[in-house]
């Protein structure tokens, strides 16, 4: 489904992606793993087009996505969870879902989407009236990825869902990204939180400063030597 | 002799007629911040424009005075977006003093092309309104200040309606608020940002308009002082921050006309900063800053 091929991107002199390459099948969950400035967030990035890459390739369902401007990625389907929930703070929770579906035109539709996304989050509904930026950190998580929903992507990008979480919303968050996986939405995560992401995911790779040193099947991953000692604290 | 609250309730009116202006003005000026964080000096400028276009289409178009509003806010609205695509978007990425620097040249350049172009000379704006006075308890209402106050209420809730209700205003305050995250909601930005460009510099044509309605006379450097205050009204009402530009543009035109009713017109200006500088230090985001950043 997204395939990227020896991937570069600078920023300026830095030279953060060297080379990457992986791909993300429809149907998976895809996880990215790596400690702070591994260049995950870049990734995603990337993808999205917000950020350019130098050199390599990157597609997606076979389209060449680095000639597609930035706001034109959504119309393709893919949708990006941004890391720290980015949420619009002055607007209601309403509005940001609304923004979520900025490209559809049915009413209807996009009403029904968002019943789906107060389905997916309760809490989302309770507060739809709110000013967002009162909302607590999960709640903003759940607000982001509704949002990000609200265009009814193929492909989810989730950045570092857990972080500054507690444990049990942490878990919370998790099984609902496996819920949106199972309702078919394929989801490429990336997390500094290996254990959680490798207890989801199918497939994962491994980041380390700019290049990916490790990939395979999750549980494979998550038995090996190498990510235990770096990831997963022994 | 008039009684006192008579005279004060003149000069209110006074102030709300020359306020709402600031207002209208101020307005650009917050919109155009709140969304590229750019001051842009040539708003004032583009006021005088919109007071030209104004003028040219009553004297020489032989519009009545709506019509004439509408062209004038229509041309402007094409000047405001053209002159951002020029001038200001190649350098969206640039250090924001080479961003202001270019501002002040497009107004000077607006200043002394119009100079160019329509000579220094100062023309009469013709009477567009019947010289009717209305009395209320002792307080004169001219039929142009009545125009001029609905006006600017007519177009001030146009906007707030626009920003709060439509689908381009939620988008106008998402990329205002994080240009990244209105990408990722498939957000044109750059479409938007020409929106509250065009916005802005229409406001600015209505003021103009107004201005030249009110005062009689225009010339290619009117817009240098309004568009000073109308900044000063900006920012004390919270720069970015639309509620702040409305008030802080109504609070002005207020003060200026209170202070020249109690006699002291020389001292008005002096008096108009002197707040501006008060407010700032007691609170430096103005009067609407708030913490959660809330603008346009
Ligand atoms: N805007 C930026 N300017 C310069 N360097 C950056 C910028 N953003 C990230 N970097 C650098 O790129 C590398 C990768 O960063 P990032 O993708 O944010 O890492 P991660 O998301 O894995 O923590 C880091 O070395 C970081 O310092
Ligand atoms: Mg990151």
């Amino acid at each position: 489904m997204l395939v990227l091929e020896d991937v570069n991107v600078y920023y300026g002199a830095i030279h953060a992606l060297k080379g990457i390459s992986f791909e993300v099948n429809q149907g998976e969950i895809v996880t990215l793993i790596g400690s702070n400035g591994a260049g995950k967030s870049t990734s995603l990035k990337t993808i999205s087009g917000l950020l350019r890459a130098k050199s390599g390739k990157i597609t997606f369902k076979g389209e060449n996505l680095a000639i597609v401007a930035p706001q034109s990625i959504v119309a393709k389907g893919i949708s990006q969870v941004p890391e720290g929930r980015r949420v619009f703070a002055n607007m209601t929770v309403i509005e940001n879902l609304e923004l979520g579906a900025y490209l559809r035109k049915d009413k209807t539709e996009i009403k029904k989407t968002m019943q789906h996304v107060y389905d997916l989050f309760p809490r989302l509904l309770e507060r739809n009236t709110q000013i967002s930026g009162t909302l607590s950190g999960g709640e903003q998580q759940m607000l982001a990825m509704g949002r990000a929903l609200m265009s009814q992507p193929q492909l989810l990008l989730l950045d570092e869902p857990s972080m500054g979480l507690a444990p049990i919303l942490v878990k919370q968050i998790f099984s609902i990204i496996k819920e949106i996986n199972a309702s078919g939405t394929t989801i490429l995560l990336v997390e500094q939180n290996a254990h959680m992401a490798l207890s989801i995911a199918n497939r994962a790779y491994v980041l380390e400063t700019g290049k990916i040193v490790l990939s395979g099947d999750s549980k494979e991953l998550a038995a090996s030597e190498e990510v235990r000692k770096a990831y997963l604290g022994g | 002799m008039a009684s006192i609250t008579t005279q004060i309730f003149q000069q209110l009116v006074n102030g709300l007629s020359l306020g709402s202006i600031y207002a209208l003005i101020a307005l650009g000026y917050t919109m155009v911040y709140g969304i590229i964080k750019l001051i842009n000096f040539a708003h004032g400028d583009i006021m005088m424009v919109g007071a030209y276009s104004g003028w040219f289409a009553i004297t020489a178009l032989h519009l009545p005075f709506l019509p004439a509003l509408l062209f004038s806010m229509v041309s402007c609205a094409l000047l405001g977006v053209i002159i951002e695509r020029i001038a200001y978007k190649p350098l969206r990425n640039a250090s924001r003093i080479a961003a202001l620097i270019t501002a002040i040249g497009v107004s000077l350049f607006l200043e002394y092309g119009g100079m160019l172009v329509l000579t220094a000379q100062v023309r009469t704006y013709p009477p567009v309104f019947p010289e009717t006075m209305y009395v209320v308890g002792g307080v004169y209402f001219k039929y142009g200040d009545i125009v001029m106050l609905v006006t600017s209420v007519v177009l001030m809730s146009l906007l707030h309606f626009t920003v709060q209700y439509t689908k381009v205003g939620k988008a106008m305050r998402a990329v205002s608020f994080d240009q990244e995250a209105a990408l990722l909601m498939g957000i044109n930005t750059n479409n938007i940002i020409s929106y509250t460009f065009a916005i802005g510099s229409a406001l600015a044509a209505a003021a103009g308009v107004l201005m030249g309605v009110y005062f009689n006379t225009i010339d290619p450097l009117m817009g240098i002082i309004p568009g000073l205050k109308a900044f000063v009204a900006a920012v004390l009402g919270g720069i970015g921050i639309i509620p702040g530009a409305m008030v802080g543009g109504l609070m002005l035109g207020l003060v200026e006309s209170i202070v020249s009713g109690l006699g002291a017109s020389t001292w008005r200006d002096a008096v108009a900063f002197l707040i501006l500088i008060l407010v700032l230090i007691i609170k430096p985001s103005g009067l609407f800053g708030k913490n959660v950043r809330e603008k346009v």
